[in-house]
């Protein structure tokens, strides 16, 4: 007996069935490789031999762990592992049913949770970058043209980066530029800036989506004993790396790059930027190459995803912080199969008005990454 | 409310569930070292199928350092954001005030006994020498 049996309700009716009206763009949506031999037929054979010989070389701790939150298997919600098996993710067909036509999804943007930006033998790094956008390209944009990857680059080595961008700019199904948001040096450092001089050039937004391993906690303080710590110190990494790009003056030197700070939540946004413009106004001398105070750089070339949704006691307390942020700046994410996963017929709490849903689950996604 | 037959005890041994769907309800049936539960399939929170979560017990610490496990198997886990309920009584351990999931009275009933009814059999026929799982919806 298994819980299946008694289901009435046939999985084609129900993925027809979908109670979101509004059509969704889903901006955090995690593919997976059913494993990493996956990505051989995209490699050069040297690197097959690599891979055998001396395996990926990752600063990664917790060796048979991640230091990343979860609470469950393959940190997904438990009824996402695919009826074919391989883990959660790697499956189109079950993702489609499971996400893709049960929500109402017209176009979901694609984060691979895995990059050779943060492998350490560069060359091995570059390879791994190509192939994991050739077997994007291959196995998911090519097969569901909802589906639009994300550029993966080996953002360590900046000049193969900038010909990793060049080699999918100008393909639809490439919606943007990522890196790992663990990397060497906060991403606002120059070192990173031939990066976002092509996404620039390329009009290709930056999707960061907190990933990679750097050596270091993901706090500052030293590593955490629980994932519950983890879980909230993921996101004040993300407002690290947002402050990094804004001091740095990396929208100064490059006025119309979008980055899209991915998986971190919204509701900080207004503290982090008072407090900025707060230590601006007194140290302003330091950061001369700032035009404008910083609170203004994160409502005019930063967007979030909404994911995990914040769940205040009093759900419209909400309508005030986007109030500040700008309603614009706000979109929607699923952040399927993983098991924090919202669902977007339930996930805001907050009364939407018509336009205000529009605008978070469609229409803001539209206009970052230009899709038809 | 009417009486549901969902299913012959012998089909839900201990440790194991079925889920039926009764008057349009998805409801998850879980046998528990032989008592019988009932809860709507559907999480409160964002509405995953919650019926088909893991079955955890209750970790309870009086103190830094002394972890106490008891009620092993009761508390029904959210297969997506890990919300606990008492599978007893449908009740949320992370927000007990304001949310709880439907449970449904739930009693084992000799084939004898429906046969003289009101009772709604599910899609199989009652047979007088077995015992049946029956649900208030």
């Amino acid at each position: 007996m298994t819980p299946e049996d008694g289901r009435i309700i046939p999985a084609e009716a129900q993925a027809n069935a979908s109670r979101v009206k509004q059509k969704v763009i889903d901006c955090d949506v995690h593919h997976a490789l059913r494993s990493g031999r996956d990505l051989l037929p995209y490699m050069a054979t040297r690197w097959h031999a690599h891979l055998e010989e001396f395996g990926r070389r990752r600063p990664v701790p917790f060796i048979a762990s991640s230091p990343y939150p979860k609470t469950a298997p393959a940190l997904s919600r438990t009824d996402s592992w695919p009826p074919n098996g391989g883990p959660p993710g790697s499956d189109l067909a079950f993702l489609q049913e499971q996400l893709l036509d049960r929500y109402n999804i017209e176009y979901g943007m694609l984060h691979l949770l895995m990059s050779g930006m943060d492998e350490r033998n560069q060359d091995f790094g570059n390879a791994t970058c190509s192939a994991i956008n050739d077997w994007q390209y291959e196995n998911w944009t090519q097969k569901d043209q909802r589906l639009k990857a994300a550029i993966v680059v080996p953002g360590e080595d900046p000049p193969a980066a900038v010909r990793e961008i060049a080699r999918w700019a100008g393909n639809p199904d490439f919606a943007q530029v990522s890196m790992v948001t663990h990397a060497i040096e906060p991403l606002g450092r120059r070192r990173y800036w031939p990066i976002y001089e092509a996404a620039q050039a390329h009009n290709l937004p930056i999707g960061l989506h907190s990933s990679g391993n750097n050596g270091h906690a993901v706090t500052g303080t030293g590593w955490c004993g629980f994932y519950v710590e983890e879980q909230h110190n993921v996101a004040l990494s993300q407002q690290q790396l947002a402050i990094s790009l804004v001091c740095e003056g990396v929208f100064e030197r490059f006025p119309k790059l979008k980055a899209v700070i991915i998986e971190a939540g919204y509701v900080w946004v207004p503290s982090v930027a008072w407090r900025l413009d707060q230590h601006y106004k007194r140290m302003h001398r330091e950061m001369p190459h700032l035009t404008r105070k910083p609170s203004d750089y994160f409502r005019s070339h930063l967007w979030y995803s909404s994911q995990p949704a914040d769940e205040p006691e009093r759900p419209e307390d909400l309508r005030t912080v986007l109030d500040w942020i700008g309603w614009d700046r706000l979109l929607f994410s699923t952040d399927y199969p993983h098991w924090d996963m919202d669902n977007p017929e339930q996930a805001f709490k907050l009364r939407l008005s018509e336009a205000e849903q529009k605008m978070i689950y469609n229409e803001n996604a539209r206009a970052v990454y230009g899709l038809a | 409310m009417p009486r549901h037959v969902v299913a012959p005890v012998a089909d839900i041994p201990p440790g194991t569930r079925k889920i039926v769907t009764i008057r349009g309800r998805e409801i998850g049936i879980f046998n528990l070292a032989g008592e019988f539960f009932a809860l709507l399939n559907r999480c409160p929170h964002q509405g995953a199928e919650l019926c088909r979560g893991t079955l955890v017990g209750l970790a309870t610490s009086p103190e830094p350092g002394v972890f106490e496990l008891s009620r092993r198997g009761e508390m029904l886990k959210c297969p997506w954001h890990g919300w606990e309920y008492d599978i007893r009584t449908g009740q949320s351990w992370c927000d007990p005030n304001d949310t709880k999931v439907r449970a449904y009275p739930v009693t084992v009933e000799p084939g004898e006994t429906l046969a003289k009814g009101p009772f709604v059999a599910e899609t199989f026929p009652v047979a007088v020498e077995q015992d049946y799982v029956v649900v208030d919806v």
